[in-house]
């Protein structure tokens, strides 16, 4: 039987390691681990396979903000009708329902200063039952997903310890 | 006038033989840049971010002193409650507990607390290399007995019924163990237990640094968990290896309170008390650590299955280990010890591990594979490993 939340602890941190390893190191063979991929895609549990991308170190000079929205929820639809207005977005990379002090958390990714200003005023504030927005932007990522944008560590232990 | 500094050294010291591999550790060493190296016996990881932070904090608020020597009696009693919760070991830690400089202090303590010279200690080999040199150094005798791959490398009660003698002091058990990665389950402690039970005057040994690191699947099983043996064993164990702190020089023992108090006369007068900043980083370590040690177990297991079917791949035959980080395979039948074995795979592959010999003379026609190293440096060592054994084969078929 194989451990399912193992399994996909395993292709989070590394989507592009070979089914015949995960089936050395999970004791299953072959077609199991696929089937068992196979059935989290099905049950959306796996919805795709991302790289991590430190683009810091490209010329690419796009911004990652982050927008706070206070919203009145509406009848019968709650946040849900308002949030799939904004997450539509393809520039809205992630959406969330927050507890606290504000509703919904927008990361907007891909975009310029400029863009992400314009994205702003233009589609979010105006937008009916938005109540106020915040916009905050990244300046530096230490750790994204669980992976450190610094340098890795080297190893430097002895070759040999008895 | 030359000074002969050779005849000025205590005779037992001159008595312990210098390792016969030095040279093949040398050699690794210097190449250290360019090669693989699964011959580390110590974790990959470094120490959980929340255990060294709790060491960072105690110097930050300034405890820079000597603790009691017995250890703090709060670091005491966190090890006293994780035994309890983790291995069902009860121990008071006002008496029972001492805090010591690693897992290798409390085998020195406890050799030359109980030893008097010739009294005769049964070690199984191969083992942990500070066995024998302990007891030695400690002017007592070690009774070597060799476990055996077909046995798992287990103690069989009759080999240690036949090593018993009226000069017996104690035994020690070392599992999980180094280099072999073998375990022993409750059932096979249990006929140990019948044996000893009939021998009142034997004590026990248990180094159970690696018991944290064990992957049957049931909770590892400690000798001291029997009533029968608990007042005649003492448990050393540690943070280096469970808990991926060997540089913070920290490890304990439990056992009799009268024994403790006789070991912690030793302590104090040669090494006073453990590192203060461990010792706060150990309370963290005992209370908040068992995710932790449970990640670092996992991945362990899964690069232990790595190296499993790596070996079966190479065609070397290897009992499963069940403990530690080692794997222990068989190189015999290709014509070369295990020293050679080693150095040419050194040489020839640029893969570093270490020939069996080493933990003993029935060490020979092994070699220790540790998987404390990374998935892809074993990975690659396994694919160099298949490669050099295929070589060897297809050479020593022509």
């Amino acid at each position: 039987m194989i451990n399912r939340i193992e399994l996909l602890k395993l292709v989070e941190h590394n989507a592009r390691i070979k089914i015949e390893d995960l089936a050395v190191m999970l004791n299953a063979s072959s077609e199991e681990i696929s089937a068992e991929l196979e059935a989290c895609k099905k049950e959306n549990v796996i919805l795709g396979y991302n790289t991590m991308i430190n683009w810091e170190k490209t010329e690419r000079e796009e911004v990652t903000a982050l927008i706070e929205v206070r919203i009145t929820p509406q009848r019968n639809q709650g946040f849900d009708k308002i949030a799939s207005q904004f997450y539509r977005y393809p520039q809205v990379s992630s959406c969330y329902l927050m507890s606290g002090g504000f509703d919904l958390m927008l990361i907007i990714e891909d975009s310029t200063l400029r863009e992400v200003a314009n994205f702003v005023s233009e589609k979010i504030a105006p937008l009916e039952g938005v109540l106020s927005t915040s916009t905050h932007f990244i300046l530096k990522k230490y750790k994204s997903n669980g992976t450190l944008f610094t340098q890795k560590q080297t190893d430097d232990r002895e070759a040999i310890v008895l | 006038m030359e000074i002969d500094y050779q005849s000025k050294i205590s005779t037992v010291v001159n008595n312990i033989a210098p390792s016969a591999i030095r040279r093949f550790f040398d050699l690794a060493n210097e190449m250290k840049e360019e090669v693989i190296s699964l011959s580390i016996g110590e974790p990959d990881f470094v120490t959980p971010w929340s255990i060294r932070e709790a060491g960072i904090f105690s110097l930050e608020d300034g405890y820079t002193h000597y603790s009691p020597n017995q250890g703090y009696i709060e670091v005491r009693k966190a090890i006293s409650e994780y035994l309890e919760r983790r291995f069902d070991l009860k121990y008071d830690p006002k008496k029972q507990l001492l805090v010591t400089v690693g897992g290798s202090e409390a085998l020195d303590l406890i050799a030359r607390a109980l030893i008097n010279p010739g009294d005769e200690v049964i070690i199984l080999e191969p083992c942990f290399v500070a066995y024998k040199a302990t007891v030695t150094l400690a002017h007592g005798v070690p009774v070597v007995i060799e476990t055996k791959e077909e046995d798992e490398y287990k103690l069989k009660p009759e080999a240690l019924e036949a090593a018993i003698t009226d000069k017996t002091k104690y035994i020690i058990l070392g599992y999980p163990g180094n280099p072999t990665g073998a375990t022993m389950t409750k059932e096979d402690l249990s006929k140990i237990k019948d044996i000893l039970v009939r021998h009142p005057d034997i004590f026990v040994v248990s180094d159970e640094l690696y018991s944290e690191l064990s992957y049957t699947g049931e909770k590892p099983a400690s000798i001291a968990n029997f009533p029968e043996l608990y007042d005649r064993t003492i448990v050393v164990n540690g943070f280096s290896k469970s808990f991926a702190m060997t540089g913070w020089r920290i490890g304990y023992m439990a056992g009799p309170a009268p024994l403790i108090a006789a070991m912690n006369k030793v302590h104090q007068y040669c090494i006073m008390s453990s590192p203060t900043t461990a010792q706060y980083a150990v309370i963290e370590a005992c209370r908040n650590g068992d995710k932790d040690v449970e990640e670092m177990r996992d991945e362990y297991n899964r690069r232990r299955r790595v190296i499993i079917n790596g070996l079966k791949e190479a065609g070397l035959s290897c009992f499963d280990p069940t403990g530690a980080f080692y794997a222990f395979p068989s190189i015999e039948g290709l014509g070369l010890t295990c020293e050679e074995f080693c150095e040419r795979f050194l040489m020839e592959k640029k893969v570093a591990i270490v020939p069996g010999s080493a933990f003993g003379k029935c060490g020979e026609g092994h070699v220790r594979i540790s998987y404390a190293a990374s998935m892809e440096n074993i990975q690659e060592a396994m694919r160099r490993l298949k490669e050099f054994v295929t070589e060897l084969k297809n050479g020593s078929k022509e």
